[in-house]
């Protein structure tokens, strides 16, 4: 095992991938001699030449829509999105192409390609790259959306993404991009665990915390105070949003009785939306409260000095536990 | 230094500056830049190029009867513009790669499509004309543009590719698009990643002077051709309508691109002599007299009058060809009647390379749904 910043760990997953596989090119804008704006491809042009670490031009729907042919050719792309909210001048080629193309040719042609979109907020960025579009994603059949709250996941499930014949968008919470973990470099896939699976972090039994990406740790720290109040949570991280593993998120729920959900995206018709429903449908009967989401607000993401009034934090989502668990809360004899 | 807009440019439309080789009379001319790529084309080529036209034309007549008696429910016309799509796409080899628009019904056509994959999409079947790498040509393309980054990263492939004997590839990509398209970003994006990368592709833009009811001009104050160069690519515009030039002009092209030289750009200056689709009326929006100035410069009647001259064809040679055209029509007909729908539960095969939980889950769901009425049927 070795510390890794997550970072490291995706850096390192490219570089492995890049070595194993003469398919795989990565594709994006300073993703050469800079390394990529977070240095996540640092080294990977020296060590793999320019014919397969692709500095292109500044223009996401080209790169994308490259990416598309070079999928045609037998290629494997691994597209770096530089920000999240780049992700939208991209979204046709996204959505319209690659996301169909294996449906709309009868599984002739494959895109095997990885869309790695470094993600969310949190880091007192400027305008535009602090977004969490997971949701559009996730509402398009044809694509696997994943986000990673760890360099051990980082690291194992950017290389099953890239592995995939499927097209994995791949979220990488910038948060998280310095935060260190535990890393087996040898790990082998074949023992991993899917990356459709969810993965319960902490265990507990008074009611159960789902989340993803740097909301996992937001949630661990609520579980922890929460330990201290006499509260047992679990939490889980559903690491892929599309498909939801509800099979260990409904057994959790059926266990506690209670759920609340989190995440930093707006919540309507957000991952939490979903969820929420799907829960509903699986285990109303075993409910002893509604589900209760805690979201970022249904605005424009806010300017950064604001954003920790919209991020969820601890308090935030131990509020919403007691609501779930019907004790005084912030909305007690409040009428929504 | 400013660079005003040149009001000398002429209108999009104009058609008197473009490079030929068979004049709208059916003359046979010179052209300097399209000679050297035409030397050894003879009568029997020019047979073919003239036959593939009519089963273009034929083709494209039975897919507009067969909409209009209800058994496609849509269909792009492409009458007028068979030249342009048979005289680029016959100078193509069959390793390289196609990714055309959905009015490339000619083009299709010389790559090899089936009757049966002719009308599948348009009668709502099939998404796409089956297996692109049996062709080496992608479905149609319905988002305008879209599918020209696809060459463009295809061609990019191709750069990094080895032919099995450890050579360089020379296989090349080829997008094809409207001049609607050429206002799309894609498009111009498309243009800039092929001549950084210097990839082999080539741009072959049918310029038929109507994006639905939009006039070229709406695209572009100045011809098409024109933009290429400021991006590092070389361009031709080529009278579209006439089957010569476009086989010289792409065979240029093809061969700038096979030896590394990079992207080229055609602009073929044709004209969508019927709707932009089944669905669409332009005499809403088009003078009649703009079309009959077109119907003098129609592609087929042009090489016909040559081809006669020449002894190379007599009303018997023609009347084989046309039979041969309907005989293919009669069949894509057969196909369209005889098509039969896939079983429903089919929608969720190819979502997906790989299972997906969520899919199986509404797969299951829906299978117990419709079995209910098999149950009710007993």
């Amino acid at each position: 095992m070795t510390e890794l910043t997550m970072a490291k760990a995706l850096n390192a997953a490219l570089d492995r991938v890049l070595t194993d596989d003469p398919a795989v090119l990565l594709l994006g804008e300073d993703i050469g001699a800079l390394g990529g704006v977070f240095r996540v491809t640092d080294g990977l042009l020296a060590g793999h030449g320019a014919a397969r670490v692709i500095d292109t031009p500044l223009a996401e729907s080209g790169i994308m829509g490259a990416a598309v042919g070079m999928a045609f050719r037998g290629f494997r792309p691994v597209v770096e999105l530089q920000f999240d909210g780049f992700v939208y001048p991209a979204f046709d080629q996204i959505v319209c192409q690659v996301a169909k193309m294996h449906y709309r040719t009868r599984g002739a042609v494959r895109m095997p390609l990885t869309v790695r979109v470094p993600w969310a907020g949190g880091v007192g960025a400027a305008e535009h790259h602090s977004e969490s579009p997971e949701a559009y994603f996730v509402h398009t059949s044809g694509l696997r959306v994943v986000a990673v709250s760890n360099p051990a996941d980082a690291y194992l499930m950017l290389r099953q993404a890239i592995a995939s014949d499927d097209p994995v968008v791949f979220f990488e919470p910038k948060r998280l991009y310095h935060a260190k973990g535990e890393v087996d470099l040898d790990a082998d896939l074949a023992d991993a665990p899917p990356m459709g699976l969810a993965r319960i972090v902490r265990e507990g039994t008074d009611a159960t915390i789902v989340t993803y990406g740097a909301q996992v740790t937001t949630a661990l720290q609520a579980a922890t105070a929460a330990e201290d109040d006499g509260l047992s949570l679990e939490v889980i991280d559903l690491r892929s949003l599309s498909p939801v593993d509800y099979d260990t998120v409904a057994a959790s729920v059926r266990k506690t009785g209670r759920v609340v959900i989190t995440h930093e995206a707006p919540g309507e018709a957000g991952v939490g939306a979903e969820v929420s429903a799907g829960i509903t449908e699986r285990c109303f009967h075993h409910l002893e409260a509604p589900p209760v989401r805690v979201t970022g607000h249904d605005i424009p993401y806010p300017p950064a000095k604001l954003e920790r009034h919209h991020l969820p934090d601890l308090d935030r989502i131990l509020d919403a536990v007691d609501r779930v668990l019907q004790r005084p809360n912030s909305l007690t004899g409040v009428e929504l | 230094m400013a660079y005003p807009p040149s009001t000398a440019a002429q209108p999009a439309t104009d058609v008197g500056s473009v490079a030929r080789l068979i004049t709208p009379d059916g003359e046979r001319v010179s052209d300097p830049a399209l000679d050297r790529w035409a030397t050894d084309v003879d009568d029997a080529l020019l047979s073919d190029l003239y036959r593939d036209m009519v089963r273009t034309r034929r083709l494209d007549t039975e897919g507009v009867a067969l909409q209009r008696q209800g058994q496609l429910g849509l269909w792009a016309p492409s009458l007028g513009q068979e030249a342009a799509q048979v005289g680029t796409a016959r100078a193509l080899r069959g390793s390289d790669f196609v990714f055309p628009s959905y009015r490339e019904l000619g083009v299709q056509l010389v790559r090899g499509a089936t009757p049966t994959q002719l009308i599948q999409v348009w009668r709502g079947e099939e998404q796409s004309m089956g297996d692109p790498f049996a062709r080496g040509t992608a479905g149609p393309q319905i988002i305008i543009g879209a599918q020209t980054l696809h060459a463009v990263g295809y061609a990019m492939g191709i750069q990094r590719s080895a032919r099995p004997d450890g050579a360089r590839a020379d296989d090349v990509a080829v997008a094809y698009f409207g001049d609607g398209a050429s206002s799309q970003g894609d498009v111009n994006e498309a243009m800039v990643f092929a001549a950084s990368f210097g990839a082999p592709v080539v741009f072959v833009c049918c310029n038929n002077q109507w994006a639905i009811s939009e006039p070229v001009a709406v695209q572009s104050r100045f011809p098409l051709a024109r933009r290429a160069p400021a991006f590092g690519i070389p361009s031709l515009r080529i009278d579209g309508n006439d089957v010569l030039a476009g086989f010289a002009a792409m065979r240029w092209a093809l061969e700038r691109a096979r030896s590394g030289a990079g992207p080229a750009y055609i602009e073929a200056v044709t004209y969508r002599m019927g709707p932009h689709t089944t669905a669409d009326d332009p005499t809403r929006y088009r003078d009649p007299a703009e079309l009959e100035l077109w119907r003098g410069r129609d592609p087929l009647t042009r090489v016909e009058t040559l081809l006669r001259a020449r002894g190379a064809l007599d009303d018997a040679a023609a009347a084989d060809i046309a039979a041969e055209a309907d005989h293919l029509a009669a069949q894509m007909r057969a196909a369209c009647l005889s098509y039969r729908t896939r079983e429903p539960l089919t929608i969720f095969d190819e979502v997906y390379a790989e299972p997906h939980t969520g899919l199986e889950r509404q797969r299951r769901a829906y299978a117990a749904y419709l079995a209910g009425f098999e149950e009710d049927q007993r």
